[in-house]
């Protein structure tokens, strides 16, 4: 019997192996895996009892963790509450994260690696390792001014430094309330959160980069750049531009929102079809360059992909192989054309910075508890969209819309701005967005806006002049202020 | 020394004192826990720790003197490791005691009755056992003449919580006999009982199983008569296992009678059939029970359902990721939030707040309180002393494989308690019972033989039993 019984010891040393393998691969190989797993409270709670670090703008905290007495050590608080929701996003027990607490939560936490040794020194010092910093690239004055100028509608402005691509402002309208979703009590946790959820208006919902809207005539700057970089066009080309524009391979007609022609005899210049937002002369252009080139256009102004700056971006669209009468109808921004506030705000700080379309971030940079610089956000180019001469003629072109044409209401005394409006249809009985981009000064900027209400005022009328545009200039004003 | 007449020959050594020192260190270490608990969870010192030091000082003092009066060459290392895995269980079913006051005070309810101070009393009853144990068994092969007693007695207690009034059904299994305000788990004894049966009964028989007289399928049967009473062991215990559910005691059981008839026959064949009934019965369970095959398919996807069928094992997995490889610290990690935590889930909450390190420790104390058993067995004189010494060790590995492989996702869960950690009277009883069986044993088998063992033959014993 004693062979056999050896046999058994030598299979019980086996069963223990396999018990030992087992272990180290769930609780060091697969740990990390299953830290992450969604319902993971554990997780969720060490991160509660760890003190969170601030989303600042300048040496401002818009969110930080303060020292509490209760379940958890420390409590989540948003001074500006409903300003910066879209920013700094929520941070629940119940539902998680959103915006920059979600995308940089290894920093805020300090759980990244590159915190490891202000961690190990933090724990053999026996204090609890702290979270590091995120500074944002905002300015307080504009993101006010924007807000302010939202008045509560369904819309977006986001402003953008052209020569660098930082962030000036980022406000969807309307807004919710962060510290409501960060409530140590978890039953007005839930009920905020329901209320959220159910509220028509999406208040969770980021307009600004997360929702794509069609751009409307906004977009013909886009088609305008592909003309003028096919270099057979200047702004002062004489084009076709008539009351109402026969489609190709189809009786329907695409007609000017006044129903008048854009110049004597059916003709224009391109200049003058910006300043007054000629659909017709645009469409036609499209028809004459071709789908393809505005869609290298398009995509050079960043159509096509999504940003991380460092939250994702939705992607904006611009499609190709399309038929012709499509083609029109895209030219002017309608059709399948969508693109999201930010990407507008791009098109138009490319134009005023020389054609070079700049990366653009929202996260100025980012600090160890030590409050050592982690990463600094250098101002990086995302692509030379078109030509400092192309960007000089749309520049012009966008000079006289403000001057002379649609965007009056964006004018600012003593500074020349440049801007386009647009007026997004929508189709099945809808109102259309109303829509304005624009940066300033002209020449040289130093802030580029693109702003949307939605659902525009209820007229079928040109409303982005109207309702954009003032937004607009108070938000620049802001900034050129500063 | 104690007893006159015989002389120990200077070769053979008792080692009494180094029992006495790892005892000590056991508590020491575990007394840290104790303290390192309280203090993690709640920044203050337990209350009762010296109630606590004392009494288990006390307790194993006591076994350790009876092990030194009644079975002075027994096995050194046996009561130390149970020793420490007992007061390893204390510490961590304190711990959880201490999250649930917590629970219940911030809910308002008043504090509940710590499992610890119930846990320490079943510790006490352990003891007593395992000193009566030594005190009445004065050798071990006076229980082979009741090999068939302990067959219906085994049978019994398996039966008994299936009858109406006493039978209580928790969990979803009906494994439990309540008796007033006690409840209790018959199978950890009848455990004992069937391997005290499988021993006696397999030592006489093991010669007439070893010996093929037909051949099935290219496998060697034995005769029906020789197989007969093991038959009704068998599908008296898989079908009652399989009316309570309860999947890993059948599953220990199982494995416990063909490792035990292979030790026995030394017959691969027993190996060779078991595996194949074990998948057999397998596949047929599998789809003849839902239960059993919610079990597997959690097991194979825990997190298709992380919070409806796969909750337990998920949330244990969490907890032993949590843990890492040095853990959380003791009254540091969040083990609570493990489903039944204090019993078939212990394991977790030492990989959680013990981490890897602490896993490892606990799986090498069994590892090595096993290979003690295995070596008494083969050390023991008698053949009845190496096939019980060889059950109960076998019955102490498979029971810490299906019961860890289960909490860690190696095999799928099947609810088992582990031996001396998990909370819980009846299973902590048997566990005492069982190292003071092997304590005899070992005893016996180092002893220096008495001058003379008149009519001690082995067979013509056995022939008087028959």
């Amino acid at each position: 019997m004693n062979n056999p019984l050896r046999k058994l010891s030598g299979f019980a040393a086996v069963l223990l192996i396999a018990l030992l393998i087992n272990l180290t691969y769930v609780q060091v190989f697969n740990a990390n895996a299953l830290r992450q797993k969604p319902g993971n409270s554990r997780t969720v709670l060490g991160e509660y009892d760890r003190q969170r670090g601030p989303i600042t703008v300048g040496n401002k905290s818009i969110a930080t963790s303060t020292p509490t007495q209760g379940q958890f050590s420390y409590a989540r608080t948003y001074p500006e509450g409903s300003l910066y929701a879209h920013t700094t996003g929520y941070y629940s027990l119940l539902y998680g994260a959103s915006g920059l607490e979600r995308v940089e939560n290894s920093i805020l936490s300090g759980t990244d690696d590159r915190l490891l040794v202000d961690r190990l020194s933090q724990l053999l010092a026996g204090r609890a390792p702290k979270g590091g910093s995120v500074q944002t690239t905002l300015i307080p004055d504009a993101q006010r001014t924007a807000l302010r100028q939202l008045k509560g509608r369904r819309g977006a402005v986001l402003a953008i430094d052209p020569s660098t691509g930082a962030i000036l402002a980022m406000v969807s309208s309307p807004t919710f309330d962060p510290n409501q979703l960060a409530s140590p009590n978890a039953a007005t946790e839930r009920e905020a959160w329901s209320k959220l959820q159910n509220d028509e208006d999406s208040p969770l919902l980021n307009r600004s980069i997360a929702q794509v809207y069609p751009p409307g005539s906004t977009f013909k700057l886009v088609t305008a750049a592909a003309a003028l970089s096919t270099g057979k066009y200047t702004k002062k080309s004489s084009i076709y531009g008539p009351a109402s524009l026969k489609l190709p391979l189809s009786n329907n007609r695409l007609p000017n929102q006044n129903g008048k022609a854009c110049g004597t005899n059916n003709k224009t210049t391109l200049e003058n079809a910006i300043r007054i937002s000629c659909n017709t002369a645009l469409a036609n252009l499209g028809l004459v360059i071709g789908n393809d080139v505005i869609a290298d256009q398009a995509e050079k102004f960043g159509f096509n992909q999504s940003f991380d700056i460092p939250l994702s971006s939705a992607t904006s669209v611009y499609p190709r192989d399309i038929d012709r009468p499509q083609t029109a109808l895209s030219a002017i921004g309608q059709f399948d054309v969508r693109s999201t506030v930010l990407q507008m705000a791009l098109v138009a700080a490319g134009i005023g910075n020389q054609g070079v379309v700049m990366k653009p971030y929202l996260v100025a940079q980012t600090r160890g508890p030590d409050l050592a610089v982690l990463d600094a956000t250098t101002p990086t180019v995302f692509s030379q969209a078109v030509s400092a001469d192309v960007a000089a003629q749309l520049r012009d072109m966008m000079v006289t819309v403000v001057k002379r044409g649609t965007g009056r209401r964006a004018a600012i005394p003593g500074i020349q701005v440049a801007g386009k409006t647009g007026t997004a249809q929508q189709g099945n009985g809808k109102p259309p967005h109303a829509w304005f981009v624009s940066f300033a000064p002209a020449k040289n900027p130093k802030v580029a806006v693109a702003v949307i209400i939605e659902d525009g005022d209820g007229s079928t009328e040109i409303s982005g002049g109207r309702l954009a545009a003032p937004i607009a200039r108070a938000v620049m004003e802001a900034v050129l202020n500063q | 020394m104690t007893n006159p007449v015989t002389v120990a020959p200077t070769n053979i050594k008792q080692r009494r004192f180094a029992e006495l020192f790892l005892l000590v260190l056991a508590i020491a270490i575990s007394t840290a826990g104790y303290i390192a608990a309280s203090l993690g969870y709640t920044n203050a010192m337990p209350t009762d720790l010296w109630l606590v030091v004392g009494v288990c000082s006390a307790l194993f003092l006591t076994a350790h003197l009876a092990i030194r009066k009644l079975a002075p060459y027994a096995d050194p290392l046996l009561l130390p490791l149970a020793a420490f895995l007992n007061l390893i269980g204390l510490v961590l079913i304190h711990r959880l005691d201490l999250a649930d006051a917590a629970r219940a005070e911030r809910a308002g309810r008043s504090i509940p009755r710590a499992d610890a101070i119930a846990q320490l009393t079943w510790t006490a009853v352990g003891i007593i056992l395992f000193v009566a144990v030594l005190v009445i068994l004065r050798d071990h092969r006076i229980l082979q003449r009741f090999t068939y007693t302990a067959l219906v007695l085994g049978v019994t207690l398996l039966i008994l919580p299936l009858l109406p009034f006493i039978g209580t059904s928790i969990n979803g299994a009906r494994l439990w006999l309540r008796v007033g305000p006690l409840s209790f788990q018959p199978a950890e004894m009848a455990k004992l009982c069937l391997i005290v049966f499988l021993a006696g009964y397999l030592v006489v028989k093991r010669d007439a199983l070893a010996t093929a007289r037909s051949r099935v399928l290219g496998v060697d049967l034995p005769r029906g008569r020789d197989l007969g009473p093991l038959l009704i062991a068998w599908v008296a215990s898989m079908g009652v296992l399989v009316f309570q559910r309860d999947l890993g005691t059948a599953l220990l059981f199982f494995g416990l009678f063909i490792l035990l008839l292979y030790v026995a026959t030394e017959r691969r064949s027993w190996l060779l059939l078991g595996s194949i009934l074990f998948v057999a019965g397998a596949g047929l369970a599998y789809f003849a029970f839902g239960h059993v095959q919610q079990r597997f398919d959690v097991w194979l996807h825990p997190f298709s359902d992380p919070n409806g069928t796969a909750f337990q094992i998920v949330q244990s997995l969490f907890g032993l990721a949590a843990g890492g490889v040095l853990g959380t610290g003791l009254g540091l990690g969040n083990p609570q939030f493990v489903p039944f935590a204090k019993t078939d889930f212990i394991m977790a909450t030492a990989g959680e707040e013990l981490g890897l390190a602490g896993l490892i420790v606990i799986l090498m104390i069994y590892a090595v309180l096993a290979q003690r058993g295995f070596r008494i067995a083969v050390s023991a004189r008698d053949a009845f002393g190496t096939l019980l010494a060889g059950g109960l060790s076998i019955v102490i590995v498979l029971q810490v494989f299906i019961v860890v492989g289960g909490v860690t996702r190696l095999i799928p869960l099947t609810g088992l308690t582990t031996p001396f950690l998990s909370y819980g009277g009846s299973s902590l009883v048997a566990n005492w019972i069982i190292i003071a069986l092997l304590v005899r044993i070992s005893d016996g088998a180092r002893k220096p033989a008495p001058p003379v063992r008149p009519s001690r033959d082995e067979a013509l014993t056995q022939v008087v039993q028959l």
